[in-house]
């Protein structure tokens, strides 16, 4: 991923954690990867990590069990409260934005409906199925 | 006095804190001054680092960088003013705690890879020659190749590996990207960051600062001897709502 080094990557990490437990990229219940594991992967600071991960435990989002690692939540409600949370910062931007450049509502509304599948062919993130092919 | 704290500054509450940490600082230097002749290259530097941490030392050529790093690594020793490691005045105590890749080459240039990892096992008790053929690997390198038909780059990836291999618990870098393509850089970095242990100190200077944003926890800007600016990098980005390297331009304008 590509931060944005004019916020605390800390945040930004703390987003796209919550982001991987959304979309199931980690699931309810099951182990998440270790802290130097994920400073590998994203060439960030362990500290950063940590700090991040530590954030994500504040909100209830994952647990940490002393030996075993750190898990993300069986709270299934917890992680709908979070798509919530997570798809409604995203609409307030939207919003923000289309009224930015003078949209109306119905306009917006529209707008949404007519690109809502133009997405579709760049999703890259969505969990496949087992054994799923390219062809 | 600049100190730079040891615990992750997480949103928690802070609990009980004693006032006094029981832990030294990894490196500290009081009233430290270095002059050549004429020239002030520290002036009565007053710093504080504690262990488990990445810091940058950023600031322009000639703001004393290197002569910081020299004397804590106990190449100079002609300087006034205080500076311990782990509570050593630099000398033999302290350089067997301190790992330091100066900012030119130190090898002989006709010889192999894997000599050099002989040599630095000769040298250095506490030299991990498995981790450094692992590193020489990371980087892509031949072992049998001959350090002067390797281009600077691998020069530069050879000296890493060697001065990251030592179970050290301070390593000092002097510039260890500059002069390197903006590929290897990040090959390097993500070497450094993948044998960082957690309990080690981390000193990287440099004027390449972009590159290090995302492996930094702290960052001691200087300017002519003395330091001007310094924190963790994530409150400073929060306080400026910009970049390190956007503070450093605005700090050095």
């Amino acid at each position: 991923m590509q931060f944005d080094s004019t916020l605390p990557i800390w945040l930004q990490l703390v987003t796209e954690f919550s982001r991987r437990i959304v979309v199931g990229l980690w699931p309810s219940g099951t182990k998440m990867p270790g802290v130097r594991g994920l400073a590998e992967e994203l060439g960030v600071n362990p500290n950063t990590i940590q700090r991040a991960l530590s954030e994500l435990e504040r909100e209830g989002l994952c647990r940490s069990e002393r030996t075993s690692g750190r898990f993300v939540t069986e709270d299934t409600d917890r992680i709908d409260q979070l798509r919530a949370e997570l798809a409604e910062g995203a609409a307030d931007e939207f919003v923000s934005r289309a009224r930015g450049v003078g949209l109306t509502r119905s306009q917006a509304q529209q707008l949404l409906t007519d690109r809502w599948d133009h997405h579709d062919h760049h999703r890259d993130d969505s969990p496949r199925p087992e054994g799923a092919r390219d062809d | 006095m600049t100190t730079i704290a040891t615990t992750a500054p997480g949103p928690r509450e802070p609990e009980m804190t004693d006032p006094t940490p029981s832990t030294q600082p990894l490196i500290m230097t009081s009233g430290l001054t270095k002059t050549y002749g004429r020239t002030t290259a520290l002036d009565s530097l007053d710093l504080e680092l504690e262990g488990g941490r990445i810091i940058g030392l950023l600031g322009e050529n000639g703001c004393g960088k290197t002569t910081l790093l020299k004397i804590l690594a106990g190449v100079i020793s002609d300087y006034t003013g205080e500076a311990r490691i782990a509570g050593h005045r630099p000398g033999p105590q302290s350089k067997a705690r301190v790992s330091f890749l100066p900012d030119t080459s130190f090898l002989p240039h006709g010889a192999r890879a894997r000599y050099c990892v002989e040599l630095y096992g000769d040298f250095f008790e506490d030299f991990d020659a498995h981790k450094a053929r692992e590193l020489l690997r990371f980087f892509g390198l031949d072992e049998s190749m001959r350090l002067k038909e390797m281009s600077k780059g691998m020069r530069e990836k050879v000296q890493i590996a060697l001065a990251m291999s030592r179970r050290a618990e301070v390593f000092l870098l002097d510039e260890p990207i500059s002069g390197v393509d903006p590929a290897a850089r990040q090959v390097i970095l993500d070497g450094i960051l993948s044998t960082f242990e957690e309990d080690s100190l981390l000193l990287i200077s440099t004027h390449l600062i972009h590159d290090l944003e995302p492996i930094l926890d702290s960052v001691v800007m200087m300017r002519h001897g003395s330091v001007v600016l310094a924190g963790e990098a994530d409150d400073l980005r929060a306080a400026h709502g910009a970049s390190l390297d956007d503070i450093f331009k605005e700090t050095y304008r």
